[in-house]
């Protein structure tokens, strides 16, 4: 490989190279010159706190570039690093002109109207105070706040503080933006502006890192990620499988016992009992996170006491506002379910494509005689429960397969002349 | 999606240039930094005024006030003239104390927050943290200048002509200006580890106060010091500017600081004090700097 520099011939914008962030805490804190003098021999331990391990990447000039993690993952501190912010172990190389927005703001003096801050922070980034005072109407304009120039930024809400914030980190001309959790706030509309600058700068060709917990954003805009887990770098890639990693790392795909029924009396006196429910895949692997999409099976064991004839099982998946998103039942089976002796066990499945809305489910399981399913030998809903996880949330209760086309009416014009 | 073909290259470090250094106390971009330091002076200058007339009236009237409780009490009131060495210039000479008192004072007083004050922009934003401290001390500066018209205008009302000996004024404040901005970046940056500086540091100001020939003149200091002791006494760099001051603004009768240290050698004791508290405070600053928004 002759260069560092991509197919294009450009340098990268960015590049990380064994970056390495350690915090020493002091395990007992001695804020004053007093505790010093008076007990200067003691010593305070100090805790080592790594933050980042030995991260390396590259983002080329262009990309739009996603970083993602759970809370507490590093993110933000990398981005602080790369930003110049806070010192960092490894090197760090950055080309072009920088803006950055961290933490929701720019530095905002709370006690100063909006006017003196977008001024005062165009000049932190970089603007000579002309050009400074030359942008500020199109600053506030885009943040829409032409009505509240001069109140301080203190009696701002959070969405006014961040839409101001956004704006003025744009302001800049920037070749490269640092952006931190942008979208956590605002509203909707915000929001699409924010993204209409995005596509904006990403077809200028500016470089963007993009710090996020919202998978869907990330995989709509970023053409590459990067995944951080407690100061590693997990993961580089498709953000379509960042998200995915990203989504199992936070609801660990595989479930760990969690389905186990608790023993209690109902085995002595009922006829029947759901001994437990789970959710497997293809290969028999039980989850307790059911990416969307895939074709999952959800699995009920029973415990009969008594001989039962045929006997019924419905599940009722309920979400988390407790209503049934779907219910199924064995009464739809075209043959009996069959006979079973006492201290017989018998395992029901309901496979289906899982085409749930992103969030969490209880399954209920209601075991009733044959007939007309009323009855109830045995319920569960012991409070196992699983989750469905998904890179975007539309809103719907179900995200059924849909096919969405759009085509041009024919003739409109024509016809309605007639 | 365009981009999404690209795989990593291996990079050839050395193509990239320097590595960024993360955050400095300086950078190379001076004009960004005077815009920045200006700037947030002004700002700070702003906020404190802001929306009041009177804020800004009181700015002049703080060491008018001081100045005549001090001089009605130790000429009218407690009758201590002899004590004092007051003579006929003391009015004078005691407004002008107080006015250069005020700017180390209020330079240091508003420094030693600083940096944690705008904790804000040191977590949020790359700049060269210098720029902090060194807009209170220009801060500082803007109202020594407005207080400095005060005591013009009640110098010549009492009698003071102008005199050659006043182009020493600004060496003076220069010298001045080097002792707070060394003391503001010290204390700026211990205050980030120690939070009882702030207290501590308004205890040492008022020793100084007191120390320094603000009230008292250097007539009656004389006729209680002598010898090495006398030479100790002036090496506070505070007595020094303004004694000094004293003599080449107000009037040639008051003897200057070379008269009381015994010779212009020593002279480069306080002056060396001064250059020294200001290399050690930009050491110290230049040091934290990189790790002052771990610590805050």
């Amino acid at each position: 490989m002759p260069s560092g520099a991509n197919d294009r011939g450009q340098l990268p914008a960015v590049v990380a190279r064994g970056v390495t962030k350690t915090f020493h805490i002091p395990e007992e804190q001695r804020h004053t010159l007093k505790e010093r003098v008076l007990h200067p021999r003691r010593k305070v331990g100090m805790r080592h706190f790594s933050a980042l391990r030995d991260v390396s990447f590259e983002v080329p000039q262009g990309q739009f570039f996603g970083i993602v993690g759970r809370n507490g993952s590093g993110k933000s501190t990398l981005l602080k690093c790369i930003a110049g912010i806070y010192h960092a172990d490894g090197q760090i190389w950055r080309r072009g002109r920088m803006s950055t927005m961290i933490e929701l703001g720019v530095g905002f003096n709370m006690d100063l109207p909006a006017r003196d801050n977008v001024i005062l922070n165009g000049i932190m980034m970089g603007l000579t105070p002309r050009e400074a005072r030359r942008r500020v109407d199109e600053v506030i304009e885009f943040a829409e706040l032409q009505e509240f120039t001069e109140l301080k930024v203190k009696n701002y809400s959070s969405g006014m503080t961040i839409r101001l914030a956004f704006s003025v980190a744009i302001q800049v001309d920037a070749d490269l933006l640092l952006v931190d959790e942008i979208l956590a706030v605002g509203d909707a509309s915000f929001q699409q502006k924010c993204f209409d600058v995005f596509n904006r700068m990403r077809d200028a060709g500016k470089t963007i890192l993009f710090v996020t917990h919202d998978m869907g954003s990330m995989v709509r805009f970023c053409h590459r990620a990067l995944l951080l887990e407690r100061g590693d770098l997990l993961q580089i890639g498709e953000p379509q499988d960042i998200a995915d990693r990203y989504l199992e790392l936070n609801f660990g795909r595989t479930a760990q016992g969690a389905s186990e029924a608790a023993p209690d009396e109902r085995a002595a006196v009922g006829e029947a009992r759901v001994v437990e429910v789970w959710v497997e895949d293809e290969t028999g692997m039980r989850l307790a996170a059911v990416p969307q999409g895939e074709h999952v099976r959800l699995r009920a064991r029973v415990l009969f006491n008594v001989p039962v004839e045929d006997p019924a099982a419905s599940v009722y998946v309920l979400n988390d506002k407790h209503e049934a998103v779907t219910v199924a039942s064995t009464e739809s089976m075209t043959v009996p379910t069959g006979t079973f002796a006492a201290g017989e066990e018998a395992v029901f499945s309901f496979a289906f494509d899982n085409v749930l809305a992103p969030g969490r489910y209880s399954p209920l399981v209601n075991l009733a005689r044959r007939g007309t399913g009323l009855d109830v030998m045995d319920q569960f809903d012991s409070g196992f429960s699983f989750i469905v996880t998904a890179t975007r949330a539309y809103g719907g209760v179900v995200d059924l397969p849909v096919e969405v086309a759009v085509e041009r009416a024919r003739d409109r014009a024509g016809s309605s002349a007639l | 999606m365009s981009v999404t073909t690209y795989t990593p290259l291996e990079p050839m470090y050395s193509d990239l240039g320097r590595p960024i250094k993360g955050p400095q106390a300086l950078t190379s971009d001076w004009r960004r930094f005077w815009h920045l330091t200006f700037n947030i002076a002004k700002t700070n200058w702003k906020m404190r005024f802001f929306g009041s007339f009177l804020g800004y009236v009181w700015q002049f009237i703080r060491p008018l006030l001081l100045f005549g409780v001090l001089y009605v009490f130790f000429t009218k009131i407690g009758h201590v003239n002899g004590t004092v060495g007051a003579g006929k210039d003391y009015g004078t000479q005691l407004l002008a104390a107080i006015v250069l008192f005020t700017f180390l004072q209020e330079g240091t007083m508003n420094a030693v927050r600083c940096v944690v004050d705008h904790e804000a922009l040191v977590r949020k934003i790359e700049f060269p943290r210098m720029v902090i401290p060194l807009s209170y001390s220009l801060l500082a500066a803007f109202n020594l200048l407005g207080n400095l018209v005060v005591l013009l205008v009640f110098a010549l009302a009492t009698g003071v002509h102008p005199m050659v000996t006043w182009l020493e004024v600004p060496v003076l404040l220069v010298m001045e200006a080097i002792l707070a901005t060394g003391l503001g970046m010290l204390l700026s940056t211990a205050f980030v580890y120690f939070r009882d500086i702030q207290p501590i540091w308004e205890v040492v100001l008022q020793i100084l106060f007191y120390a320094s020939p603000v009230i008292i003149t250097m007539y009656t200091v004389q006729k209680n010091l002598h010898g090495f002791l006398l030479k100790l006494y002036m090496f506070n760099p505070m007595a020094v500017v303004l004694q000094q001051f004293k003599h080449a603004f107000i009037s040639h009768t008051v003897y200057g600081a070379a008269y009381y240290t015994g010779g212009d050698k020593w002279l480069l004791v306080p002056i060396g004090f001064c250059v020294i508290v200001f290399v050690l405070g930009f050491w110290v600053f230049n040091r934290a700097a990189p790790y002052v928004a771990d610590n805050l």
